[in-house]
């Protein structure tokens, strides 16, 4: 599983004032940080507060691609503030995020494939977040379609089941796991998949713990990414593990060692 | 109706190893040899690159191999007092690509041979023949420790491909290669994960090295688990496509040493009738047992007899032929 490293996001204060104050500090050191920890890809999210998304997400591009040599994940609603990120990346990116709502679809679609940038489809669309799985694995193959329809390669697509946080919706992570198994069977190569691994754990007192174990059974079911803490060591450590007993990685003592700095 | 070849496409490659050095390069050897840096399983030239060939090094010893059975010896026997004449005879007469030269004099229950007596040697086949060479001890951990140090420095700068590093004895060999720039061989007992391990081991001695490894994967001839060996390297070598950085190094296989200690190779058709000229029955052996490794990825093999090793080299060039 891709760790999709989540702390360069203007929901954090120190990112706020490094935005607001155009001040590269805090998100050089998240950068480097996220990334001798084993982040595959670093989310870079503007926040809410901020007044000129546009300028903003560009301006937060620039800074952490001196920084780190990642692939830039950008996470935004407002969808030309995506597109000026993706004009200054040097590197392919992806985009966070696209229901599968067909103007939206048009729009995002259209700029991975002038981009070669991937996309992240959520299986949700006007009427919300569905509550089974059949529901959400239709949604998926509206994403799986209208991909293929824009010539964006379908394993370029991460489909986001959408997992509510287990205290408000318990009901949904039983029927998130069979949509993360159903979608690799919706096409061939199958769609990859990912999930917001932190939104799980809201409002509980064991995060961490809630987190790490939703990663591993996730993974299980085939999930791909998730868009974490990746200064979570014990997080690190489980997906490292993770990968040993799917036979994803061949083992060795310091498997995780090997782990954290494979992207290195 | 024409069938399309489906391909698979793979997002790593084996690291590409350098052995030796010229003179530009701080040596004394005429060439260089390159081998690994596949981006492909073996010979599927149609899916990938395989920039280079498999190579084969012959074996030199450093006293007469009494072991070895006559049918083997009979094709060395002018040049057993002379390890340089023997190199030179292997590479000019029988195409050895590398000299593999092994100090069974340093083991304390042969001659005890010194550092200094096991350097004399070296400097004679480094002064007789210009292709890289691959220096092994006697086998006895203790005294090839304390030996390696100062082969290593007596020949600095040229790159020799050191063996070897184990998983419970690996600091005296990496230290040599690491200080006098020579080139490591890492040998593991048909254990893929020790494989790993021990790389990740040399790596954190030093970094640079991680691009000098040359894996010993330890193989089985024909008869003994070969299967086994084959199946190690494979599964390796996937790793290494599918981007595990630990594992992708070229690797080696000391083929001679395996098959000519087996019966199979040295009974004489008067013991076991049945199975046929022993010369012949020997030669084929070892032949078998290499082809088999090459087909597995193997990219250095250490041969002993002339006649397998022409067997070899042809093969090898059939198989790099183009089929794409």
């Amino acid at each position: 599983m891709i760790i999709i490293g989540e702390r360069i996001n203007g929901m954090f204060r120190d990112i706020a004032q490094a935005i607001r104050e155009r001040d590269p500090r805090a998100v050089i050191e998240w950068a480097k940080r996220q990334e001798a920890m084993g982040a595959g890809y670093l989310d870079l999210n503007v926040g809410p507060a901020v007044a000129d998304r546009v300028s903003a997400m560009r301006w937060l591009v620039e800074v952490t691609q001196e920084a780190s040599k990642l692939p830039l994940c950008l996470d935004s609603t407002d969808f030309d503030a995506i597109e000026a990120g993706l004009e200054v990346c040097k590197n392919p990116a992806m985009i966070n995020s696209v229901p599968a709502i067909a103007e939206k679809m048009d729009r995002i679609f259209t700029m991975a494939s002038k981009y070669n940038a991937e996309v992240i489809g959520l299986a949700m669309n006007e009427e919300g977040i569905p509550k089974d799985a059949e529901s959400r694995v239709a949604l998926a193959m509206e994403l799986v379609a209208n991909c293929d329809a824009y010539g964006v390669p379908i394993d370029s697509l991460y489909i986001d089941p959408l997992a509510l946080p287990c205290n408000v919706g318990q009901a949904h992570g039983p029927e998130v796991f069979e949509t993360l198994r159903q979608i690799k069977l919706l096409s061939d190569p199958p769609p990859k998949t990912v999930v917001g691994l932190s939104n799980i754990s809201q409002g509980t007192k064991n995060r961490e713990l809630i987190n790490r174990n939703f990663a591993v059974m996730g993974m299980a079911c085939g999930l791909d990414a998730a868009i974490a803490d990746a200064c979570d060591e014990e997080l690190v450590a489980a997906v490292a593990t993770a990968r040993i007993l799917l036979n994803m990685d061949i083992y060795c003592d310091s498997y995780v060692d090997v782990f954290k700095s494979q992207n290195q | 109706m024409a069938v399309e070849v489906s391909k698979e496409k793979y997002r790593s490659q084996v690291r590409e190893v350098v052995l030796g050095a010229t003179k530009e390069e701080g040596g004394t050897r005429s060439h260089t040899v390159k081998v690994g840096g596949e981006t492909a399983l073996p010979f599927l030239h149609f899916e990938g690159e395989m920039p280079n060939r498999p190579v084969v090094a012959m074996e030199v010893w450093d006293i007469v191999p009494e072991e070895w059975p006559a049918s083997l010896k009979s094709y060395f026997e002018d040049v057993y007092d002379d390890a340089g004449a023997w190199a030179k005879k292997c590479v000019e007469q029988y195409g050895a690509d590398l000299i593999a030269i092994r100090f069974k004099s340093a083991d304390p229950d042969i001659k005890d041979a010194s550092a200094e007596d096991c350097i004399a040697t070296l400097k004679k086949v480094l002064g007789s023949v210009g292709v890289p060479l691959i220096v092994y001890g006697c086998g006895k951990s203790d005294k090839d420790n304390s030996i390696i140090g100062p082969i290593a420095e007596a020949a600095e700068g040229e790159n020799l491909l050191l063996g070897v590093a184990e998983q419970d004895n690996y600091k005296s060999v990496t230290s040599a290669a690491m200080a006098h720039k020579h080139s490591i061989i890492a040998q593991s007992p048909i254990d893929i994960n020790i494989a790993k391990q021990l790389n990740i081991l040399i790596s954190e001695m030093s970094t640079p090295l991680l691009d000098r490894i040359i894996i010993d994967p330890t193989v089985a001839a024909l008869g003994y688990g070969l299967e086994y060996s084959y199946s190690i390297m494979e599964r390796a070598r996937f790793g290494s496509l599918q981007g595990d950085r630990m594992l992708a190094m070229p690797t080696i296989a000391n083929v001679g040493h395996e098959v000519w200690s087996k019966k199979e190779a040295s009974i004489s058709a008067d013991d076991e009738p049945g199975w046929g000229d022993q010369a012949e029955r020997s030669m084929a052996w070892e032949a078998t047992t290499a082809m088999a490794l090459i087909q597995g990825g193997m990219d250095i093999l250490v041969m002993r007899n002339p006649r397998a090793v022409e067997l070899i080299k042809k093969s090898i060039d059939d198989l790099m032929q183009d089929n794409s």
